[in-house]
């Protein structure tokens, strides 16, 4: 089981939840198991394409997975997903 | 410049740190430090490398200062409501440090004066509101070589890193590219934790004055993460990009483009909605008076129904509309509104793709309504 962090202008696709409990041999079926549990998330998550939008960015405990496997990289339980999307506010 | 014994008296606890020392402090009154904003972020930042010592500190910003910023924005005051925000920030600045030098830029930072505006300056500060501002601060940075120690929000969490150093990594290698215009919401849209940029805004003061100083480990490559809710502070590894068009060893962008289009915002403004879209709130109160049968929908969430709403309206918030439609007649007049227009316009657009024949968006939401009809209800 690995967990994935949900932050905050995502969870209210997510049920509310900051973090979803998942299972999954690499990042991608993790990512695949948290979209069909909350369907709501697939379209800021992925393009029409079906690829990452290039504006979330995913890390594997700390380390953006575009540097490991991208959606290959494999996943262990205890592992920690972020998903850590671009904001802007500063005002 | 050597310090004056007034400035030895007024930095003795810098001087006792060897770390900082007569060096540092000189170190500091020689920097020069460009801050890009005088908001949530530019507030707390600016008092501190003010009273730090900093030598020349640049402000840029168009502002004026609104009483909805001071839940935040802690360098203006209630009597600087309405003054301009480079003269309350200036003048709250000079009275913590007078043995500094500010200047004032008032315009907004843009592809054509960027590179002007940073010219002068060691470091930048970003403490912007907007994706366009914060790619062209980045590149301006990368294009001039000054570390841009970046630092932004949302609701209760915040972002802080240090861009653009000599061998770090920059803005577009953590995002190539920005959401396209209308997915997140702004502060003014999607609200935000009036301490939240405080501590941002300090942790951006703490790196600006460490890269001065040259002391400790910089947050260079590295993305803090703070969630104000949970109380956490987390960490995550920023690569520099190989293939970073700004930063990387091929880049293809060697000057300042236009970041407005950029970011999928056109330069010159959408022609508005056709009026027959649109009607005003004197209209409606009319309509309400005549006892004329239309619905009324509010689009808002329930905390801002709260707030302030409308007599005779029904609550739908925005993220609802989709999967409620069937409550409602297709060809019934409706009547949608929201805080200022912009939700209801989406709410409206997708009544009609559903085939809703005869919606209309209220003009300016309930802002409008409390400036043209009934001034008792509350503006947030």
């Amino acid at each position: 089981m690995a967990k994935i962090l949900i932050p905050t202008p995502l969870r209210q696709f997510a049920g509310g939840n900051d973090t979803v409990d998942v299972t999954g041999a690499t990042v991608g079926e993790a990512l695949t198991a948290l979209t069909t549990a909350h369907p709501d998330l697939r379209k800021n998550l992925y393009n029409d394409a079906g690829a990452l939008r290039s504006f979330v960015n995913v890390y594997l405990n700390d380390e953006d997975i575009r540097y490991l496997s991208k959606e290959a990289t494999p996943m262990g339980d205890g592992d920690t997903i972020s998903i850590v999307p671009s904001i802007a506010g500063g005002r | 410049m050597a310090l004056t014994n007034q400035e030895i008296a007024r930095y003795s606890r810098h001087l006792i740190l060897p770390e900082v020392g007569m060096e540092g402090q000189n170190k500091l009154k020689d920097a020069s430090v460009l801050m890009i904003g005088t908001g949530g972020l530019g507030a707390p930042a600016a008092l501190y490398l003010a009273a730090s010592g900093i030598g020349r500190i640049g402000l840029v910003d168009f502002d004026v200062v609104d009483e909805s910023n001071l839940q935040r924005q802690i360098i203006h005051g209630t009597k600087d409501i309405g003054r301009k925000k480079l003269h309350s920030a200036r003048d709250s600045m000079h009275d913590i440090n007078p043995y500094m030098q500010i200047e004032l830029f008032e315009e907004a930072l843009e592809s054509s004066n960027a590179m002007r505006v940073l010219k002068d300056y060691d470091i930048v500060l970003d403490g912007t509101d907007n994706f366009p501002t914060r790619y062209l601060t980045n590149a301006a940075c990368v294009l001039s070589g000054k570390p841009n120690v970046y630092g932004s929000i949302f609701r209760f969490e915040g972002q802080s890193t240090v861009f653009a150093t000599k061998d770090g990594p920059c803005y577009r290698c953590l995002y190539p590219e920005p959401p396209p215009p209308g997915l997140v919401p702004s502060c003014a849209e999607g609200g935000v934790m009036g301490v939240l940029p405080g501590m941002i805004g300090i942790v951006q003061a703490t790196e600006t004055v460490k890269l001065i100083l040259g002391a400790g480990n910089p947050l260079i490559g590295r993305l803090l993460l703070y969630d104000a809710l949970g109380m956490k502070f987390r960490e995550l590894k920023i690569r520099k990009d190989p293939n970073c068009p700004i930063c990387g060893p091929n880049r293809t962008i060697t000057e300042l483009i236009d970041y407005h289009q950029f970011c999928g915002i056109p330069s010159t403004p959408a022609a508005p909605p056709p009026a027959s879209s649109e009607v005003e709130p004197l209209v409606v109160k009319q309509w309400l008076n005549d006892g004329r049968k239309f619905t009324f929908i509010d689009v808002r969430e329930p905390h801002e129904y709260q707030i302030a709403r409308i007599e005779g309206t029904q609550l739908v918030p925005l993220g609802d509309v989709p999967k409620r439609l069937g409550e409602f007649d297709k060809n019934a007049e409706i009547v949608v509104h929201c805080k200022s227009g912009m939700r209801s316009a989406k709410a409206q657009k997708a009544m009609q793709e559903a085939g809703f024949t005869n919606v209309l968006n209220m003009k300016g939401g309930i802002l409008a309504w409390s400036d043209k009809v009934d001034p008792t209800i509350p503006k947030y």
